[in-house]
């Protein structure tokens, strides 16, 4: 692959008919690329959880995929009401989801972890009433 | 198990667009209302059994290549939840039964559950 693939795609918040398209096109397009089907599915659960993340938490933002030889790096910027106690948050079965996301069938505090297991490499920065930016990395070769 | 033993099995009606549902194989099942932990803890290619209908049911079977989703308790799923897995060539089936019965119909029946120890 010479050039790096980039993916950007504008997240509408509190949309949960679209939401979900755009991690499928990353999950799609590294398909397209030849990438194992194993780091497909942790891409795409890590692109959805964050996508939804913006959906609900983030009053929409910004997810982007930069795909180049051996990684794919994700980030998902919103500039929504931040995240006050971070550590909080990436603890299993906390949530502060609203129920509409509820019913959807999110909310039930297992977004972060998992965006975080599926990593190779994580990063999560926010501050409050400013927004907030989440780093994934997956390498395509790493065992 | 195929998809066409488990509609029989479950007096399912199918929504596919494939003609032949006994060319998908199916072994392993989930059944889950919650989309956060199904993408935590299944894995692809399992069958989702729900209670929940809207589209995202169907994303979250996008991302996990999960070959079919049944959907329990008599649930009609929305329109849009429908063309999307139809664009998607998702089979969907449609029973009356509960979650539990719907799990039971098919465990009885040699269904197996995912590896709990599921690693990453």
């Amino acid at each position: 692959m010479a050039a790096p693939v980039c993916l950007e795609y504008r997240i509408e918040g509190n949309d949960f008919m679209v939401a979900g398209a755009a991690s499928n096109n990353i999950k799609n397009t590294l398909k397209m690329l030849g990438i194992s089907s194993s780091v497909c599915t942790r891409v795409a659960i890590i692109a959805y959880e964050a996508e939804i993340n913006l959906v609900i938490h983030g009053g929409g933002g910004v997810l982007k995929a930069e795909i180049t030889e051996d990684r794919v790096k994700l980030t998902a910027e919103d500039e929504g009401p931040g995240i006050a106690d971070i550590e909080k948050a990436m603890t299993e079965g906390f949530s502060t989801a609203t129920e509409y996301a509820r019913e959807m069938g999110f909310g039930a505090g297992m977004g972060l972890p998992n965006i975080k297991k599926n990593s190779d490499e994580f990063n999560i920065e926010s501050e409050v009433g400013k927004g907030t930016r989440l780093y994934s990395t997956v390498f395509f070769n790493k065992q | 198990m195929n998809l066409q033993e488990m509609a029989s099995l479950l007096d399912a009606k199918c929504i596919s667009n494939d003609c032949d549902l006994s060319n998908i194989v199916i072994n392993h099942a989930y059944a889950c209302d919650l989309m956060s932990d199904v993408l935590a803890f299944c894995t692809p290619g399992t069958l989702l059994l729900t209670g929940l209908t809207n589209v995202q049911i169907v994303r979250t079977a996008q991302m996990l290549d999960i070959p079919a989703v049944v959907f329990v308790r008599g649930k009609v799923p929305l329109d849009e939840t429908i063309q999307l897995a139809k664009d998607n060539n998702l089979p969907v089936l449609l029973t009356n039964h509960t979650l539990f019965e719907a799990c039971g119909i098919l465990y009885e029946k040699g269904m197996k559950p995912i590896s709990r120890d599921r690693e990453i």
